[in-house]
């Protein structure tokens, strides 16, 4: 299996990464999730910064694919993830999967995005019209955990 | 020498990013590092005695009852809000 994992403030191009993953020439399927920053209720969000501690994201990354490639068989597995300043509509993660065939490749895609969200080390500030806040974890998001386990 | 870093809100809370503690023992558990710096004023004794607090040791996450050496870089931040 190939992995690719990246933290990084530019921009990442969907079809560039589509592409890569359709290579595979043993993988039929190929499964992409993209991440965006979305408006808050009342309309007031500036911006947000992201932050990360460098050198553990990466590795947590890195293991994160690794486990979904001991559950399912892939072909390919893509995580880019962004820090820095973003404003809303920007993307912030893609996750893309090759595989064999589709229900391996729609499973891992959501396992990944799950242990991202508990595992990897990023943090969210939004910048409002009415402060800035970090923003909190989400019980929703540790109990997304446990279909896994 | 164990270096210890502060991330995200806690990291602004502290006014600290990195902050190096003289090692007295081999081996010790982050619980017990956790004190020693929660005794640095009422401020860190606040912060650092939340209970959502993650640590991880060399870069990888662990529980407070993990063992922390000299020369090791011992992370202390709040939930995780990627994604």
């Amino acid at each position: 299996m190939s992995v690719f994992v990246a933290v990084q403030c530019d921009d990442f191009c969907l079809a560039s990464e589509y592409d890569e993953l359709r290579r595979h020439s043993a993988c039929g399927a190929v499964v992409t999730f993209s991440g965006l920053v979305r408006e808050l209720s009342n309309n007031i969000l500036h911006s947000m910064t992201l932050e990360h501690y460098p050198g553990m994201t990466e590795q947590a990354l890195v293991a994160i694919a690794e486990q979904a490639q001991q559950r399912w068989q892939l072909g390919a597995v893509h995580i880019i993830h962004r820090v820095g300043t973003l404003k809303t509509n920007e993307q912030i993660v893609f996750v893309g999967i090759a595989s064999a065939h589709r229900a391996a490749a729609f499973a891992a895609c959501e396992f990944i995005m799950d242990y991202l969200k508990n595992r990897a080390p990023f943090w969210k500030k939004e910048h409002t019209a009415a402060g800035d806040y970090w923003v909190e974890a989400k019980a929703s998001d540790q109990q997304a955990l446990a279909r896994w386990e | 020498m164990i270096k210890i870093r502060f991330f995200a809100a806690l990291r602004e809370r502290l006014d600290c990013s990195q902050y190096l503690l003289q090692c007295d023992s081999n081996s010790q558990s982050v619980a017990t590092v956790l004190e020693q710096l929660k005794g640095h004023d009422s401020l860190w004794h606040q912060e650092l005695s939340r209970t959502d607090l993650l640590c991880a040791v060399n870069q990888q996450l662990v529980p407070l009852s993990a063992a922390v050496r000299d020369g090791d870089e011992l992370a202390f931040f709040p939930p995780i809000t990627g994604g």
